[in-house]
């Protein structure tokens, strides 16, 4: 994985395929430029025990294969770059994900194309889950929720639609990049 | 956030397309978006479809995604689906590919042999 916004169009398909109807994602940055990334679902969580092996690039749910990287990948890139990863779940209420970097860590990934990630996610999951995003640096903060745009647009219409999918590209850059694009802090 | 106004512009036009529509006669674009695919770069080539479909204002073609499809040496990968006829594999695909994708294959017909996984070498 080259970025952080590529590493999270990989773990929230981990949410979505958890059934949760709406995935929230924090991003934030402070003053000291200590990057934050929470990946929090409704979905229907993890048992202990699969928690605890999740980590291990030998732990997967799918039955093609036996590994699975992405999870083990996130917590490496967090764990290089000066921060940490967290993981909490509860069977029948959701996981929360938290990785924690450095930003001036030399090894700290670059953030990527945020708003690309978020309107992939859209996209490719055009009538379910919902997606809520936040972000926060020293110069501001952000925010979409794709159940503000499902309550003008209806629930009858997907954001695959051409014309949905211009807006929504439109809406996420004019929010997003003021507050992530160029330098962070 | 943008003006939710334009939205209730797009909703009245988008219905009628979408009641004008059947869902037989639409072409499928499957692309890979496991871990594999998106490491290798699957996100700028679905933004570039759905780019090129608004572009064009293609209403029969869908896009959407699967998991990993078990080459990931030949990711990132995609699947077109004209109604009625095989599915074509492309492999290794850009960005800089996807304009002669849609306008050779999905609106003419004529997959672009030269990308497709019957093309590969190794």
């Amino acid at each position: 994985m080259r970025d952080l916004s590529l590493h999270l169009l990989d773990l929230a398909q981990n949410s979505i395929t958890a059934g949760a109807s709406l995935v929230t994602v924090r991003i934030s940055v402070d003053e000291a430029g200590m990057l934050t990334m929470v990946l929090e679902d409704n979905g229907k969580g993890m048992s202990p025990e699969l928690l605890e092996r999740v980590t291990s690039p030998f732990a997967t749910t799918r039955t093609t294969r036996k590994v699975g990287l992405g999870i083990p990948m996130m917590k490496e890139n967090a764990e290089k770059a000066g921060g940490s990863f967290n993981l909490e779940s509860e069977v029948g209420k959701g996981t929360v994900l938290t990785a924690v970097m450095d930003t001036r860590n030399i090894d700290c990934l670059p953030l990527g194309d945020l708003s690309g990630t978020l309107l992939s996610l859209m996209l490719t999951n055009p009538l379910f889950p919902d997606f809520l995003f936040t972000g926060k640096t020293p110069k501001g903060e952000c925010s979409f929720d794709t159940r503000e745009v499902r309550k003008v647009l209806g629930s009858d219409i997907p954001f695959n639609e051409p014309s949905v999918a211009g807006w929504l590209k439109e809406a996420l850059e004019e929010e997003i990049q003021p507050i992530f694009g160029g330098v962070l802090i | 956030m943008k003006s939710l106004a334009d939205l209730e512009a797009i909703r009245a036009r988008t219905l009628e397309n979408i009641n004008m529509r059947k869902d037989e006669d639409a072409a499928r674009v499957v692309i890979g978006m496991a871990t594999c695919g998106i490491a290798a770069g699957a996100r700028p080539v679905m933004l570039a479809f759905m780019d090129e479909i608004k572009k064009r204002n293609l209403q029969h073609v869908t896009v959407s995604q699967t998991g990993c499809i078990g080459m990931c040496r030949y990711e990132p990968m995609l699947d077109v689906i004209l109604p009625g006829q095989e599915k074509v594999t492309y492999i290794h695909v850009k960005p800089e590919m996807v304009p002669r994708i849609v306008s050779e294959h999905i609106v003419n017909g004529n997959p672009v042999v030269e990308y497709t996984i019957g093309a590969a070498k190794d």
